[in-house]
């Protein structure tokens, strides 16, 4: 295995655990679809730092934060859930993104490409993925209480919608992390399907998290490889094996 | 002397949900270490009056704490979906580190030491919270307000779904408490007698529309 490659495949891992932990939340706070559409907001980002040279993940975040931002106003000011309204917004902004986006970039802005990423994308993915793990675990009691009832947390004068606030932020920050590796289309299907698998199996929320990060470990390396060895795209090989163990999971899933 | 302390001062209160008025100008307040109970008919407010007191909502007027009040409060009807792979001893744990107490708080609210269902003793706190019945859920909701050390409870109708025998567990453990500590309790109930036996004063909301 060269030096190149493992590289790779421990980015792809900081990836798969960063998104399989922040999606474990995701999935209970039934805003999957959110997370999962959220991602195509990255593309106009993109485009708008290839037309002016500069690194695609910065613009992928900086399209990202605003987006997070216009969605927390969102349900923060309305009391049911506007979820046609973040629909428009995110196909919206894919279609205009595809406009943008130069031609030789759209395949890989949109499904991937490892053979891109750059030892700065590298670093960028460690200190991200440490960010994450870091402001999750310390938000992680008062988002889970969020869950569980609004209400009780916010009797017990925690900030609900700052929490929540924190908490999409890091979500549009791990979708910009897997960009290189799985591209717009597909980085929020990270975000989702290991925490979706994981809660199949789960008894309690400790092997939760703990299932949820594994399973997207697994999906991003296995991914990786397979995709490294076949030559092909690597985004939609990640999200097939992520596929892969939900089915199993589904089999033995705990009632 | 600091028994008559106020240690809630509601003055001119006001609601209203798209133009539609709950309440206009309710003044009261509540005497620390006293019992409370809020009673009227469905729709009269009495939830919307906590959420208030809790500054759960936005009101107009003035919702007055005493500074060193702490507020445990019982949500009425939590719903909680069968599939969060969340244990009742990890809810617990989002309020209190300290498992001996949370065993402690179980057997207060009426969980046995050991019983033939799994639901009905400590083992409870392995099981997920989605997979209690009603009853039991209030249960775990009660011992969760109790954690935290509160001297202020807020109960919204804690015994909606407990049986008989278990509502009255509820309103003697409330008074065993009081003897102890210094202890606030406004609770909102529909039963007459559980009102006139255990609270000092009634707040009646009334329907006017």
């Amino acid at each position: 295995m060269n030096t190149n490659l493992l590289f790779l495949i421990i980015l792809g891992g900081l990836v798969g655990a960063s998104s399989g932990y922040l999606g474990s939340f995701m999935v209970l706070k039934r805003m999957s679809l959110v997370g999962d559409a959220l991602s195509h907001v990255a593309l106009p980002g993109i485009a708008v730092a290839l037309a002016f040279g500069i690194n695609p993940m910065l613009g992928a975040i900086i399209a990202l934060t605003l987006a997070t931002i216009g969605v927390w106003l969102i349900s923060e000011n309305s009391d049911i859930y506007p979820e046609a309204v973040v629909g428009i917004f995110f196909t919206g902004s894919l279609a205009a993104g595809i406009l943008l986006t130069p031609e030789p970039e759209m395949f890989e802005a949109l499904f991937g490409n490892i053979d891109k990423i750059t030892n700065l994308d590298g670093l960028i993915i460690i200190l991200g993925a440490i960010v994450i793990f870091i402001l999750t675990k310390l938000i992680s009691k008062k988002l889970m209480l969020g869950i569980v009832s609004e209400d009780l947390a916010k009797s017990q004068k925690i900030n609900i919608s700052k929490v929540n606030l924190i908490y999409l932020l890091l979500v549009g920050l791990v979708v910009t992390l897997g960009v290189k590796f799985l591209g717009t289309l597909l980085t929020g299907a990270l975000v989702i399907i290991p925490a979706v698998t994981a809660r199949n199996i789960s008894k309690s929320i400790k092997s939760f998290h703990i299932l949820s990060i594994v399973f997207g470990i697994i999906a991003a390396t296995f991914g990786i490889l397979i995709a490294k060895i076949l030559g092909i795209p690597s985004g939609p090989i990640v999200v097939l094996v992520g596929i892969l163990l939900f089915l199993f999971s589904f089999l033995f899933r705990s009632k | 002397m600091e028994k008559t302390e106020d240690i809630l001062l509601v003055k001119d209160l006001s609601i209203s949900f798209d133009n539609h008025e709950i309440f206009n100008n309710l003044n009261f307040s509540v005497v620390r270490d006293t019992t409370v109970a809020i009673v009227g008919p469905n729709g009269s407010g009495k939830t919307v009056l906590f959420k208030a007191l809790l500054g759960l909502i936005k009101y107009s007027g003035k919702v007055t704490w005493h500074k060193d009040a702490r507020i445990g409060y019982v949500p009425q009807k939590l719903s909680v979906s069968r599939d969060l792979p969340l244990t009742v001893l990890e809810f617990l744990s989002l309020k209190e580190k300290d498992s001996k107490k949370i065993n402690d708080f179980l057997l207060k609210v009426g969980f046995k030491q050991k019983a033939e269902h799994i639901h009905h003793d400590i083992r409870v706190l392995n099981t997920k919270l989605g997979s209690l019945s009603g009853g039991e859920l209030q249960r775990i909701l009660m011992a969760y307000s109790l954690l935290g050390n509160p001297n202020v409870l807020l109960l919204d109708e804690p015994t909606a779904g407990v049986d008989i025998k278990g509502e009255e567990t509820f309103y003697e453990l409330f008074k065993n408490l009081k003897k102890d500590k210094d202890l606030t309790i406004i609770f909102i109930s529909h039963d007459e007698e559980i009102v006139t036996k255990y609270a000092d004063n009634v707040i009646k909301l009334i329907h006017e529309h």
